[in-house]
């Protein structure tokens, strides 16, 4: 499994970890792992650990998740992104959407 | 499962007649159709003339052998899978493997053993059907293949002429797309506003293929008919923006930079959202300084939150801006690693020839991946003297027949309206329902641009042009510009327009009023009309493109005129 969800005890924290490329490849995954819980988690963390390559689909798919957790409203982390990958980030102001670190 | 015992029709190629009896009656019996013929020559001609669905064949027959007639059928065959099955009383492996060789499938040995006959039968026909399978999906994956390819190349031509029906090909321009970039959301634009500028943008949508290209005719078509109306760019990037977060789903936007090039002015105005980073190339010193992306993408933010805070940099004769997509610097080796903007930048830096750039950009990344990445494009934009360059007259449609020559009418423009709204286009366009003046609408825009903007920075927000003298004031200027604008609560800027018949021809009257403090008119007016100068070039431009310019009132108001004589 290339995304990996995991849900906290009380259910209100979501973490989807990707491995790998991070490119449309992930596009149903990604969608799943926070489409088919019950309940609506508060916040959610995005792990990018062991991603070694994002894509703009990818940051569509980003996009996506963020429309789902309610847009503006959204609390949604991209934690542990390579140097790589926060260039990415960087370069498309994503910053200004999530809390990227 | 299908079934598997379904009857099929079964050539059986024998020459003797005992044996072919003995098979004939075996295969009948376990529910197959049965055809016969005494030798080679005979079997090909019934399958051609049947198509059974499987061959029993004896290898040694007279006129034409088994080997032989095993060939033809299979040529006859083609795709289709008609297993031949030699029936042979040879044992050396040799002459075994020969029966393969010619095309034949198994081979059973006499004396036959009805088991296995069935079960080598069934065996064939499971490979059979699962190749008549395979055969269906291929032609069937070829016939879409070709209709999407076919669709394809109608959407290409078709936004092949959207993005080049702008001034792609005007002298001060080079750009270099590989043929597919379009494709895979590629997207260069080029146009001149009414006034001579020049607006450029290069635009990658997310994602490939037709999905990513679809989004370029609405951009195309904001891009083209706003900068024809001499929109500027904040508007034309908030209606841009908004129109693609109304249309795209959420996960498609658009990375653009979008720059407007002044030759008159010599400035270059940009708005970078999630593009790497363009260059603005000194051609004089050889720095060159990054314009990075400060925003985000066209068509992820609502249009209340959309940033449309551009940047403005002069520039001299001959200097270049360059921007390129993230085909060029994500290009990658065989190891995943990116071409990048460090090799990027050293092939600047080794670059001698300005106008070989793309030549050795693209030499380094044939060196660095040994192929070219097929979704790339490069543009640069050189600034030149407004006499190099021939925008296009506008074209009209109407018959000017009802030409209003004789009214007046005054605007005021109040703060909240001042700070996000640029009346100039409307009056541009109002102006121009007047026959006599559309000859001249570049010099029109120009002038009412002018007059507008210096009634609207140094008037009603005070900035002080002579700020603009380097470089860096430039760039405090404008950053000044825009925190003032923000906090603006007060002051206006009022336009007067004044059309009256004169001889055969006629008069335009413009007057622009402002709130500000004025400044001291004949000190401005009496320095020389200098071109080379970054500041006060407002002034000297609408006093070499207007008549009777003049300014009264400690210089809070402007007035100048335009004449046209009796049209053709």
């Amino acid at each position: 499994m290339s995304v990996v969800t995991e849900v906290s005890q009380d259910g209100k924290k979501l973490t989807i970890s990707i491995e790998g490329r991070f490119d449309f490849g992930r596009h149903q995954e990604f969608r799943e792992s926070y489409e088919r819980l019950n309940s609506k988690p508060e916040s959610i963390v995005v792990d990018l650990k062991k991603a070694t390559y994002l894509d703009s689909s990818a940051l569509g798919m980003l996009l996506l998740l963020r429309d789902h957790a309610g847009g503006d409203d959204s609390d949604i982390r991209v934690v542990n992104s390579s140097s790589d990958v926060k260039k990415i980030l960087a370069i498309s102001n994503f910053d200004k959407l999530f809390d990227i670190s | 499962m299908q079934s598997s015992s379904e009857p099929l029709t079964v050539l059986i190629a024998e020459d003797s007649a005992a044996d072919r009896l003995l098979l004939s009656t075996i295969v009948r019996r376990q529910g197959h159709h049965v055809l016969t013929a005494a030798d080679g020559a005979e079997a090909v001609d019934v399958y051609l003339e049947q198509r059974p669905h499987l061959v029993l064949m004896d290898a040694m027959m007279p006129v034409m052998d088994g080997f032989e007639a095993a060939q033809r059928i299979k040529q006859l065959a083609g795709d289709q899978l008609v297993p031949i099955i030699f029936l042979t009383s040879l044992t050396e492996s040799e002459a075994l493997a020969r029966c393969l060789e010619a095309g034949g499938d198994d081979f059973l040995a006499k004396p036959y053993n009805q088991v296995i006959l069935a079960a080598k039968i069934k065996a064939m026909d499971r490979l059979r059907r699962l190749q008549a399978t395979v055969v269906e999906q291929r032609d069937q994956i070829a016939r879409h293949h070709d209709y999407l390819l076919n669709e394809q190349r109608v959407a290409k031509a078709v936004f092949d002429k959207i993005a080049h029906s702008g001034c792609l090909s005007a002298p001060n321009i080079r750009y270099l797309q590989s043929p597919y970039a379009l494709f895979n959301g590629d997207l260069l634009l080029a146009a001149f506003n009414p006034a001579g500028d020049m607006h450029v943008l290069l635009g990658d949508f997310t994602g490939h293929g037709l999905p990513a290209a679809v989004g370029a005719m609405p951009l195309a078509e904001v891009f083209y008919g706003m900068t024809a109306k001499g929109y500027g760019l904040a508007q034309i990037l908030r209606e841009m923006n908004a129109k693609l977060k109304r249309i795209l789903p959420v996960d498609m936007f658009c990375c653009a930079t979008l720059l407007c090039l002044s030759f008159q002015r010599c400035t270059v105005e940009i708005w970078n959202g999630g593009m790497p980073d363009g260059y603005l190339h000194d051609s004089l010193s050889g720095v060159r300084t990054p314009l990075p992306a400060r925003h985000l993408p066209l068509g992820v933010l609502t249009p209340q939150l959309f940033d449309d805070r551009t940047e403005v940099h002069p520039m001299s004769l001959g200097d270049r801006v360059f921007l390129l997509s993230d085909g060029v610097i994500e290009t990658s080796d065989r190891d995943d690693q990116p071409f990048g903007v460090e090799r990027l930048q050293q092939v600047f830096s080794a670059n001698r020839e300005p106008d070989r750039l793309f030549e050795d950009i693209q030499q380094a990344l044939r060196d660095f991946r040994g192929e070219a990445r097929d979704d790339f494009s490069m543009v640069e934009v050189r600034l030149v003297a407004p006499t190099q360059l021939n925008p296009p007259p506008p074209v009209y449609s109407d018959s000017g027949q009802s030409s209003p020559l004789d009214w007046s009418v005054s605007f005021e423009f109040r703060a909240q309206t001042l700070k996000r709204f640029n009346p100039m286009p409307y009056l541009l366009q109002l102006l121009l329902e007047v026959h006599g003046l559309r000859a001249q609408s570049g010099a029109l825009y120009s002038v009412m641009s002018e007059l507008y903007s210096n009634a609207l920075d140094h008037g009603v927000l005070g900035l002080d042009s002579s700020l603009k003298r380097d470089a860096a004031g430039f760039a405090r200027y404008y950053s000044d510009r825009n925190t003032r604008l923000d906090e603006l609560s007060d002051g206006y800027v009022r336009v007067h327009l004044h059309v009256s018949p004169n001889g055969e021809g006629g008069r335009l009257t413009i007057e622009v009023e402002d709130s500000g403090e004025g400044f001291d008119v004949a000190r401005v007016l009496a320095r020389p009309v200098d071109s080379d100068r970054l500041s006060g070039r407002g002034v000297s431009l609408v006093r070499q493109l207007s008549h009777q310019a003049s300014w009264s009132d400690d210089g809070r108001r402007a007035r100048v005129e335009f004449f046209w004589e009796a049209l053709a």
